[in-house]
């Protein structure tokens, strides 16, 4: 919508801003410290707005707690931009200045009545209505957002709706107001920045389009293939249709971190070859033909990773990899010189000068200057420019500098998987605090916190079900059934259960996730399935 | 979402680099300091000052990141017309100021300030605290030989107000034995000298997770958890932030405290190296500390925006994945 | 925000009681009962909202160990989860306060007064007595207290009963029989059930007259109406000339009002003696309009006992001077500390409270002027440094009594932050007579620069010991003749001025004029007009030794200087008196003194600036051996 894809704002920003959104997103346990910078904001007099099914720790710092239904993020996102232009928020002379399409996505949201929110989502109108005018009337507004937006079928509908919010009311493009989704890894940013996507070239340069390609086909002496790729879902879509036969995994773990693990282990073991690139044995590895062992990106090799505010950080070698590990990097030399292609000794700072010189919003990053400080955030157009704090700026210039920003209606989409009689349950992933993703990293400390995990359900549910804390129970989906300790909690009401995917040895949560996925980001529905709960011996 | 050839044009640049708004302009300040004078922006302490004139001001409880206690009070300084001594990490500069840093008055209460430390807390791991008392001449021995330290969780039990009335020829000191409760921390209370930073990490200046407060009153004061209840059973989510900000060694991570007890901690033989945690996307920078090959202690930089020294569990202790251990199950290296 | 506690869930006794001062809990998040109907979907009481309660957590504490003689880990959880207060930081505040006890205690606790004055007149003796007698008992517990305010009692006990009703009473001039009579009977001597209006006159007067001599003389102002005036009674306070002030004030404005006390010259009776009139006009000037006032009541100067007379006597003139001091701030909200040990004051101030709100005094739209004013009363719990401004504003704010550094100063970041007037209680029970007599005309009264009447606490070896009021000026001779000179035979061998936190002055100066300047003048102080007088026959020794004492209990212990130097200061006392010094005692002088030069120099506060004031006062005048001298 904007062009680029990265949080529009800095961290600082959150601690001076007055309002602040949190959907879908339990900062403070999965990006901790991003969190101390919202809780600056708090201290500091900004409301805080948390949009959870969960009432997670996130959500008891907030002034005020939406818990919407799983999957209905669009129906309040949709009522808060009704209400804001019924009340007469919307911000008139930013929408004429900097955008199109207002007219539409009006018509598009007027049946998103207060009444007809609360009755789809199940939160309170009055709640809203509340987070509407606090949101449209604030000087200054942040939304951030992490999976609860993003691992839904219709991931990227769900964020252009917070687009639209911040259109309405100009909260973006300024100091203290923006759009910021919160990464999941160090260098989920930089991945796509660095073109790891399937339409584009490093910047943001899209493959299709003649000019760019041209650029990297002269630098690189070779031709850029004129097309777009796949993304994961459509990998493993085209490996279901045969047109994949070989797949080269580098750091991943698609075995436990993909939805549907029967489908996915089924697929990766019709490949023809498989290699797999990672600092461990996983599980996806034990499957491979070929494993070739790395060494651990971030202390045991030399480059940068970007964050989510955008800003190329080094990362550098603080110990010597195990015997026979080898960098990423290496590996990758080592591979194109076997494919007759000596590219010589591998050095990060030259891949990143290459990079710079085609790549204009990093141009001005070079490795002098991330060594001398904390990192650099693009756009950073030449070396004596700072970075650029926040984004779009360009919208509040007059006149308008470059082409005004589309609002884009978008329709309410439930959760594919419905609740059912026999699968009354909606079942809703996520992290802790002191786990990450399947575990592979985080396993091996003890952590005093750690629980193993569990299925956590509402005292009610249980109560209902007549199951004590603690009792293994059988808890089966559509797809399949697993066995884990029921641990009762007061941030869940009743009808929504949860569950992490940190312990798949031991419990393999993503047998149960639904692997159903949104066309336009390839994001799986981890937020949304339909279970039920049964007691062993029954 | 169309596709329309603006999507595939990546957004023009700005005309001018984005900037938060400016702050109404304040006029600086201008203060004596020993003589000379000093200009330093409006807001800055006295301490900001004396930096700037390069004096080397000891500090103990004060910190970048932290709002001042200003309870150490070993870098008070006389002010010309205050009746006491000021401390300087914490008294705003005003025009007009005249500062003395060396004074009589200055030199004994850092000197007194140090030796009171010195008698009463173990400073074995606190060098840079040891070193002040020899500058300032400290002389602990005058307070007498140590009084016997106290039994585990003795200290945590007194009750405030009225007290025996001590032998007082040996000095009652926070001598006791340390807190082991957990697989990450240790809290070695003997080298407390209640500076109040862990409180504050732990609390609104970063973690807010408030898990442990002060408790007590005057000398039996003491860091502590809701009824000196093990950290497993406290509000801790294991951040390491008030480890990262505890000036005496007093907090410690477990890894470290085991390494000095076995005699292996060495730290000419560690290197520390600046790099970015893998474990979400925020970014903070990891100070690894490593020696012979392994990770003995993980801390963030005061300076950098993003964490102000602070990281949580993941980050602060996530790293045993390669840790290359021998004798672990088949996934580890 | 994430509050979690370990351990038990409050008895439904516990419960009750709690939400007897908080009101019924409205979330589940704060205690609750879960109600997904209500709470299901949003939150009731979230964010900020829910970490505004802080400031109930000493009166939540009070009606726990009012009811249970101890604060149960049941109660205590509820507590924090009701007002959203972190666990580790409630226990932080909990035992920051010596009344108050984490562990089991017996419903019946007797304090016994182990501070100067009493000490003199025998209480170690009847704490030892007591103590055996109790020894082990699960009924009664037996604790030494710091000076509890009732020295012209001395020895004087204060009996705590928790239970259903609870109730506490002083017994003045105490025995091990008159305590025992009062345990056995089951009746305490004071009884002041809360909030129970007494008749008057009841047998409180008695123990008025005893602690006001000059009761009835007609020089008397502050102490006018004591003894005559009904404590609960608005029209008998009227009647008496009370409000008088008030109508004044309304009557030429806020501003108006201000210059009254500016020209009145009236300096602060707390002890530190800043000037009145620049305090109001510096939270009048303040910026911001939510101000708040609040009376020092937490007396606990070893020594002092005036304030706890004026408000167990004429409670109704401190709430008229706190009325004048918000209407001429424009604060909207006030606060009384007082001090725990002072059930009787405590309950006065209420009945007085209630009555002028009664009367339409307080409360909304006062009297359809549009202001808006109420009063709490907020207990201390037993700790002298509360009596510090800053460490008292923490304390209301339901933070530990650890004092703030200064700047910024309270009349502009106060109570919550916001603008503050602190005042103590003589110095506002003085504002009704300004604004009655005019500033001018009160600034006739006096000398040099302490201007008006002032009222001394007079104990220790004196006839009639009490609370005298008379113009400054006086000399130290002339009250204590007034007082009705020494008790016994001996002559004078020092006087304590300004309690412990004051200085010793010896025989030579008994005609220092009882002014600010006349007892700076010999490096004393008047401090909070404490005069102990102690005959030759006192071991002087054995006073420095509790003086040391009390520093050590008492210092907060948040700065280096105090915290470790009243222990210090305490150990060095010990060893001279004991006639152990390290090395030679010449050197062992030298280093109290040294230690003494630290605490003055570079504490955070009063406390410490003044803990060693005492003792090197002593060394000053009666030489190194005055530690020693009983030595045997």
């Amino acid at each position: 919508m904007f062009g680029a894809g990265g949080g529009t704002n800095s961290y600082g920003e959150v601690e001076k801003t007055d309002v602040i959104l949190l959907w879908g997103s339990n900062a403070r346990e999965t990006h901790p410290i991003f969190f101390h910078h919202v809780l600056k904001g708090v201290h500091n007099g900004a409301r805080l707005f948390a949009i959870d099914p969960r009432r997670t720790s996130s959500a008891r710092w907030a002034d005020s707690w939406l818990g919407l239904d799983v999957g209905t993020d669009i129906v309040v996102s949709n009522a808060v931009a009704r209400e804001i232009i019924a009340s007469d928020l919307h911000n008139k002379e930013f929408i004429n200045h900097a955008t199109i399409g207002f007219e539409e996505f009006a018509r598009s949201v007027e049946s998103f009545t207060l009444e007809y929110a609360e009755r789809e989502s199940g939160v309170p109108a009055a709640a809203i209505r509340d987070m509407a005018h606090a949101y449209a009337k604030a000087d200054r507004a942040i939304i951030c957002w992490t999976l609860g937006i993003t691992e839904h079928h219709n991931a990227v509908d769900n964020v252009t709706s917070l687009i639209n919010l911040a259109l309405l009311t100009g909260h973006v493009g300024k100091y203290g107001s923006g759009l910021n989704p919160l990464r999941g890894q160090n260098n989920v940013q930089g991945g796509g920045d660095m073109g790891a996507l399937p339409d584009r070239l490093p910047g943001f340069q899209h493959v299709e389009v003649d000019a760019f390609r041209e650029k990297f086909n002269r630098k690189w002496n070779a031709t850029v293939p004129p097309k777009r790729g796949w993304n994961l879902t459509g990998m493993f879509h085209a490996m279901e249709t045969g047109e994949l036969k070989s797949v080269y995994v580098i750091g991943e773990n698609p075995l436990q971190s993909e939805a549907d693990r029967t489908r996915t282990e089924g697929l990766l073991k019709s490949l023809e070859f498989l290699v797999v690139q990672d600092i461990y044995l996983t599980p996806t590895g034990e499957m491979a033909d070929v494993v070739l062992p790395a060494g651990a990106g971030w202390c045991e090799s030399e480059g940068t990773v970007t964050n989510s505010e955008r800003r190329v950080q080094r990362v550098r070698k603080a110990k010597e990899p195990p015997l026979g590990a080898r960098d990423d990097v290496d590996i990758l030399f080592e591979l194109a010189k076997r494919l007759g292609h000596d590219w010589g000794a591998p050095n990060s700072k030259d891949i990143w000068d290459e990079l710079r010189s085609l790549s204009p919003v990093h141009a001005g990053i070079s490795y002098d200057r991330l060594d001398t400080g904390h990192g650099l955030q693009w756009p950073c157009w030449d070396e004596s420019h700072p970075g650029e704090m926040f984004l779009h700026s360009r919208l509040w210039e007059k006149p308008l500098n470059g082409p005004p920003v589309s609002f884009t209606p978008v329709a309410h989409d439930p959760p594919v998987e419905p609740l059912t009689p026999e699968y009354p349950l909606r079942l809703t992933t996520g992290r802790r605090l002191d786990d990450y993703n399947t575990g592979v990293q985080t396993s091996g400390f003890s952590s005093p916190l750690r629980r193993g995990e569990t299925l956590d359900l509402s005292p009610e549910d249980a109560e209902t079900l007549g199951i004590k804390d603690g009792e293994i129970v059988r808890v089966v989906s559509r797809r399949g059934a697993i066995e884990a300790p029921v641990r009762t909690t007061q941030s869940l009401r009743p009808g929504l259960a949860f569950m992490t995917f940190h312990f798949q040895d031991k419990v393999n949560t993503n047998i149960l996730t639904i692997d159903e996925t949104d066309p336009k980001a390839g994001t799986a529905e981890f937020k949304a399935c339909a279970i039920r709960v049964e007691r062993l011996g029954n | 979402m169309s596709e329309s050839t603006y999507w595939f044009q990546p957004p023009p640049r700005p005309s001018k680099i984005p900037l938060p708004p400016e702050e109404p302009k304040i006029p600086p300040v201008e203060i004596s300091i020993d003589g000379s004078k000093v200009v330093v922006p409006a807001g800055a302490t006295i301490l900001d000052a004396c930096k700037k004139v390069g004096l080397d001001t000891p500090t103990i409880c004060y910190h970048d990141t932290l709002t001042p206690v200003n309870v150490c009070r070993v870098c008070v300084v006389e002010l010309d017309g205050s009746r006491t001594l000021v401390p300087s990490c914490s008294r705003k500069a005003e025009t007009g100021m005249v500062i003395k840093t060396d004074s009589e008055r200055v030199r004994h209460s850092r000197k007194m300030v140090l030796e009171f430390l010195q008698s009463s807390v173990d400073l074995s791991t606190a060098p840079q605290i040891v070193k002040q008392a020899e500058r300032y001449g400290a002389n602990s021995a005058r307070y007498g030989e140590s009084a016997t330290p106290a039994a585990a969780n003795e200290r945590d039990h007194r009750h405030a107000g009225h007290h025996e009335f001590p032998p007082g020829n040996r000095a009652q000191t926070v001598a006791q034995p340390p807190k082991i409760d957990n697989d990450l921390y240790v809290r070695d209370y003997a080298k407390c000298l209640l500076c109040y930073k862990c409180v504050e990490a732990c609390g609104t200046d970063a973690q807010n997770t408030f898990a442990i407060a002060v408790a007590g009153r005057g000398f039996d004061g003491r860091i502590s958890t809701e009824f000196n209840n093990p950290l497993p059973d406290s509000a801790c989510v294991y951040c390491g932030n008030c480890i990262g900000v505890c000036p005496t060694g007093a907090l410690s991570f477990k890894s470290e405290f085991d390494m000095r007890k076995e005699g292996t901690w060495d730290e000419s033989k560690q290197t520390k190296t600046d790099t970015i945690c893998s474990f979400c996307g925020v970014g903070c920078t990891l100070s690894l500390h490593v020696q012979d090959n392994r990770i003995v202690k993980v801390m963030s930089p005061g300076e950098q925006e993003i964490t102000r020294g602070n990281l949580c569990i993941k980050g602060r202790f996530g790293y045993s994945h390669v840790q290359n251990e021998p004798d672990k199950d088949a996934r580890t290296r | 925000m994430d509050i979690k506690v370990t351990g038990p869930e409050p008895t439904e006794l516990e419960r009750k009681v709690v939400d007897g001062v908080l009101g019924s809990a409205e979330s589940a998040w704060a205690g609750g009962k879960r109600d997904l109907e209500r709470e299901g979907r949003i939150s009731l009481l979230g964010g900020n909202r829910a970490r505004s309660k802080r400031d109930q957590l000493l009166p939540a504490f009070h009606a726990v160990q009012e009811r249970f003689g101890w604060i149960p880990p049941g109660a205590f959880n509820y507590i924090c989860k009701r007002l959203t207060v972190p666990p580790a930081e409630a226990y932080g505040v909990a035992t920051f306060f010596h009344m108050f006890s984490m562990e089991h205690r017996p419903s019946t606790e007797v304090h016994v007064c182990e501070d100067i004055a009493c000490r003199i007149k025998g209480s170690e003796a009847l704490c030892e007595n007591l103590e055996k007698a109790h020894n082990g008992s699960n009924l009664v517990g037996i604790r030494k207290s710091p000076c509890l305010g009732l020295c012209e009692w001395a020895p004087a006990a204060l009996i705590l009963r928790s239970g259903e009703s609870y109730e506490g009473g002083a017994i003045g001039k105490a025995t091990p029989e008159k305590v025992q009579a009062s345990l056995d009977s089951g009746k305490l001597p004071d009884r002041p059930k809360f909030p129970d209006r007494p008749k008057f006159p009841d047998r409180h007067w008695d123990w008025l007259t005893h602690s006001v001599p000059q009761m009835g003389e007609s020089q008397l102002r502050l102490l006018s109406r004591i003894g005559s005036v009904d404590p609960a009674s608005v029209e008998d306070y009227h009647i008496q000339g009370g409000f008088e002030g008030l109508a004044k004030a309304v009557a030429m404005g806020p501003l108006a009002t201000i210059a009254e006390v500016t020209a009145s010259g009236l300096m602060g009776r707390g002890g530190a003696a800043f000037p009145t009139g620049k305090k109001w006009e510096a939270v009048a000037q303040a910026q911001g309009s939510t101000k708040y006032v609040v009376c020092n009541a937490d007396e606990s100067e070893p020594g002092t006992f005036k304030d706890r007379v004026i408000m167990e006597g004429d409670p109704l003139a401190v709430i008229e001077g706190i009325l004048i001091a918000a209407f001429a701030t424009g604060a909207q909200k006030g606060f009384i500390y007082i001090r725990g040990e002072y059930p009787l004051a405590i309950n006065r101030i209420q009945n007085a409270i209630d009555a002028v709100r009664t009367a339409g005094l307080l409360g909304e739209n006062i009297q359809g002027t549009g202001h808006s004013f109420d009063i709490e009363i907020r207990k201390g719990a037993g700790a002298y440094i509360c009596g510090e401004e800053t460490a008292l504003v923490n304390s209301i704010e339901g933070k530990r009594g650890e004092p703030r550094n200064k700047p910024p100063f309270p009349v502009h970041v106060g109570l919550f932050g916001k603008p503050t007037l602190i005042n103590n209680v003589e110095t506002l029970a003085n504002i009704p007579w300004i604004l009655r007599m005019g500033g001018a005309a009160y600034a006739g009264i006096g000398t040099g620069n302490s201007k008006g009447q002032k009222l001394f606490c007079v104990s220790g070896h004196v006839k009639k010991p009490g609370v005298y009021e008379t113009p400054f000026g006086i000399t130290l001779r002339q009250l204590i003749t007034l007082a009705g000179g020494t008790s016994g035979s001996a002559p004078i061998k020092a006087v304590l001025l300004g309690g412990a936190a004051g200085a010793f002055v010896g025989p030579e100066n008994l005609d220092v004029p009882l002014t600010f300047e006349g007892t700076r003048a010999i490096g004393a102080t008047l401090g909070s007009g404490v005069v102990m007088v102690f005959d030759q026959t006192t071991d002087l020794g054995e006073i420095l030794v509790r003086i040391a004492a009390f520093f050590r209990d008492e210092s907060c212990g948040q700065c280096v200087p105090c915290r470790v130097g009243a222990i210090r200061q305490e150990e060095l006392v010990a060893r001279l008196r004991r006639g152990k010094p390290n090395g030679s005692a010449a050197d062992e002088v030298v280093l109290l003194g040294e230690i003494a030069q630290v605490m003055r120099d570079a504490s955070i506060c009063g406390l410490g600036h003044t803990a060693s004031g005492a003792i090197q006062s002593a060394l000053k005048i009666f030489g190194n051996d005055v530690l020693g001298e009983s030595r045997s």
